[in-house]
């Protein structure tokens, strides 16, 4: 039954959220940069199965960032 | 009603059915005192990662938003697709900045943005603005939801005239006002589970199947006109389309999350690590609404506007019609049943989440702060139970008698307003630098240019500035921000040098904001 709140104790927070800085928010700014420089993006080729580039890249962008979100997650939860 | 569409009806009603029984039984699930209004209007904040994932998907991409998008792509092409760069960008606010938030408001007991400001600033006339902006850019937003309500039961085939044709609207909404009074915030949470799972289904449906079915991307790609597949280049000493895609996605998501049902959702999360996981989470749902604003391409292709069936659609709703009209056009009947109920549902979700904020944000930071300072819990609860019904009534009063198209205008608007709380609520996660009375004049100047600004463009979102020899058409929430800052900064900055700027105390201490 995780769904309804397993982590509502506060066991999890007293295991030590971090608290400061990380350089590790950096990252952030890569997500940042690549989606919104449209100049990076703005034209159809390579397409992808028939789709242009612009609209496959900033697809991709989504899963990447994502990805990076949960790595920044790992990390500076320890 | 000669055109009624049986079989997705039926579908439909049973999806509303069981949902309906759904939200009255959420008031049962992880009980608590729904006397209280942390327990109402925040579900106890008991919602732990996987609910608070459904909560805010179902709450921030709304019925109306899996409507519009598509017909944004259908009808004006590439710019659409901002909508991803929007929700892309949106995930490290969330990451960084609300789980601060979160913490001091679990703290301090706080339900409010109002809350907080008035704890952090002690300046009760800047937690009424930042209160009054949440209300007055949330309404519109609920009519909104409406109107893909609308769409979907006229796309259903029920039509009629007068009073009969508004009549599904009204079960819908008599419904979701029942179950919004009587199990508060826990009964979107239920019903968000459900409809994020059927707008997974319609999408992953929609974007596997028609293409399929029209011949692959290559072919939908090609059906759309040269001049709207990307974004125009450009001129000379002009940011043109690039600069008003770029800022339109990032204004629109430092906006996203400082609206009132945003930090309802966020708020009622069981704790900041539950937030942060989300911040990966979510962007499932950017990616679905990545793919479901290429169903407006789909909509394009396979040439929906132009079929007859579908004439009296298009003229009653315009391209919002785009996307019923394809799944109308594209699945069997059974299936557009559910996927319409997706987006019906879709939009009593994140609707039962708004009137929740805006009673919340009435009941604790104006009815409790210039009303009645001393009211018993029950009493409180029993007001914001209230003041949620008197939100929708208002919200459905409006999309029954006043045209659509000024619901969006004032949308539009409620961004441009609700960015102008960001200096007080996301830099006061951080500091309380900034004086209480500079941000209120920085909040009221922000919110007149940007107005101003918007009329004076016809109420479109972009407005076309000019810098020297420089053109750069933007987003008018972004540039009025700016505007925004600079005057809380340089107000602050004189206020300390006239030694003028002794704050009210500060309730908060920089340990509430950390776990």
């Amino acid at each position: 039954m995780e769904y309804c709140g397993s982590d509502m104790d506060n066991s999890g927070d007293k295991r030590g959220e971090r608290s400061t800085w990380s350089w590790w928010y950096l990252l952030f700014l890569v997500q940042f940069v690549a989606v919104l420089w449209p100049p990076f993006y703005n034209k159809a080729e390579p397409a992808l199965l028939g789709m242009p580039f612009f609209y496959w890249y900033q697809l991709t962008c989504v899963v990447v960032a994502a990805v990076m979100t949960a790595i920044i997650y790992v990390i500076t939860e320890r | 009603m000669q055109n009624v569409n049986w079989v997705a009806l039926s579908v439909f009603v049973l999806l509303f059915g069981f949902i309906t029984w759904l939200g009255f039984a959420a008031a049962h699930w992880r009980k608590g005192d729904l006397g209280q209004l942390h327990e109402w209007g925040l579900a106890g904040r008991r919602f732990g990662t996987l609910i608070t994932w459904f909560l805010v998907g179902g709450d921030l991409y709304t019925a109306y938003t899996f409507i519009a998008v598509p017909a944004l792509a259908f009808g004006a092409g590439a710019v659409a697709f901002f909508a991803v760069p929007y929700t892309v960008a949106v995930y490290p606010l969330l990451f960084l900045v609300f789980p601060r938030l979160w913490h001091v408001c679990h703290k301090h007991g706080y339900i409010t943005a109002g809350d907080f400001v008035r704890g952090r600033y002690g300046n009760r006339w800047l937690a009424l603005a930042i209160t009054v902006t949440g209300i007055v850019a949330t309404m519109p937003y609920i009519a909104l939801q409406l109107v893909g309500l609308q769409v979907v039961i006229g796309g259903l085939g029920l039509s009629g005239t007068g009073l009969v044709a508004d009549l599904p609207l009204v079960i819908a909404f008599l419904v979701l006002a029942a179950f919004t009074y009587s199990s508060g915030l826990r009964a979107p949470a239920s019903i968000a589970i459900v409809k994020d799972i059927l707008i997974y289904i319609t999408a992953f449906a929609a974007v596997i199947a028609i293409p399929i079915q029209l011949g692959g991307f290559g072919r939908i790609f090609a059906a759309v006109p040269h001049d709207k597949l990307l974004l125009a280049v450009p001129g000379p000493n002009n940011t043109g389309a690039y600069g008003a895609y770029a800022t339109l996605a990032l204004g629109s998501a430092l906006a996203l999350l400082l609206y009132p049902h945003s930090l309802t959702a966020i708020f009622s999360a069981s704790s900041g690590r539950a937030i942060r996981r989300n911040a990966a989470l979510l962007p499932g749902y950017s990616l679905m609404l990545g793919l479901l604003a290429l169903v407006g391409f789909f909509a394009l292709g396979a040439g929906v506007a132009q079929l007859p069936e579908f004439a009296a659609g298009f003229r009653q709703f315009g391209n919002n019609f785009a996307v019923p009209a394809l799944f109308l056009h594209s699945f069997p009947d059974w299936f557009v049943g559910v996927a319409f109920a997706a987006i019906g549902i879709g939009a009593l979700v994140p609707a039962a989440i708004m009137s929740i904020a805006a009673a919340n944000l009435y009941t604790r930071n104006i009815h409790c702060e210039f009303i009645n300072r001393h009211p018993t819990p029950q009493q409180e609860a029993q007001l914001a139970k209230w003041v949620s019904l008197i939100v929708k009534a208002g919200a459905l009063v409006f999309i029954l008698f006043v045209p659509t198209k000024f619901a969006i205008y004032l949308q539009l608007l409620g961004g441009i307003w609700i960015i102008q709380t960001l200096p007080t609520l996301m830099i006061g996660a951080y500091t309380r630098w900034l004086n209480d009375w500079a941000l209120l004049a920085g909040w009221a100047i922000g919110t007149y240019a940007g107005t101003a600004m918007a009329i004076s463009q016809d109420l479109k979102p972009a407005y076309p500035l000019k810098l020297g020899d420089w053109s750069l058409p933007g987003y008018t929430a972004f540039y009025t921000l700016i505007l925004n800052l600079g005057v809380a900064v340089v107000l602050t900055l004189v206020l300390n040098a006239l030694g003028a700027g002794k704050p009210a105390a500060d309730e908060t201490v920089a340990a509430d904001y950390r776990a």
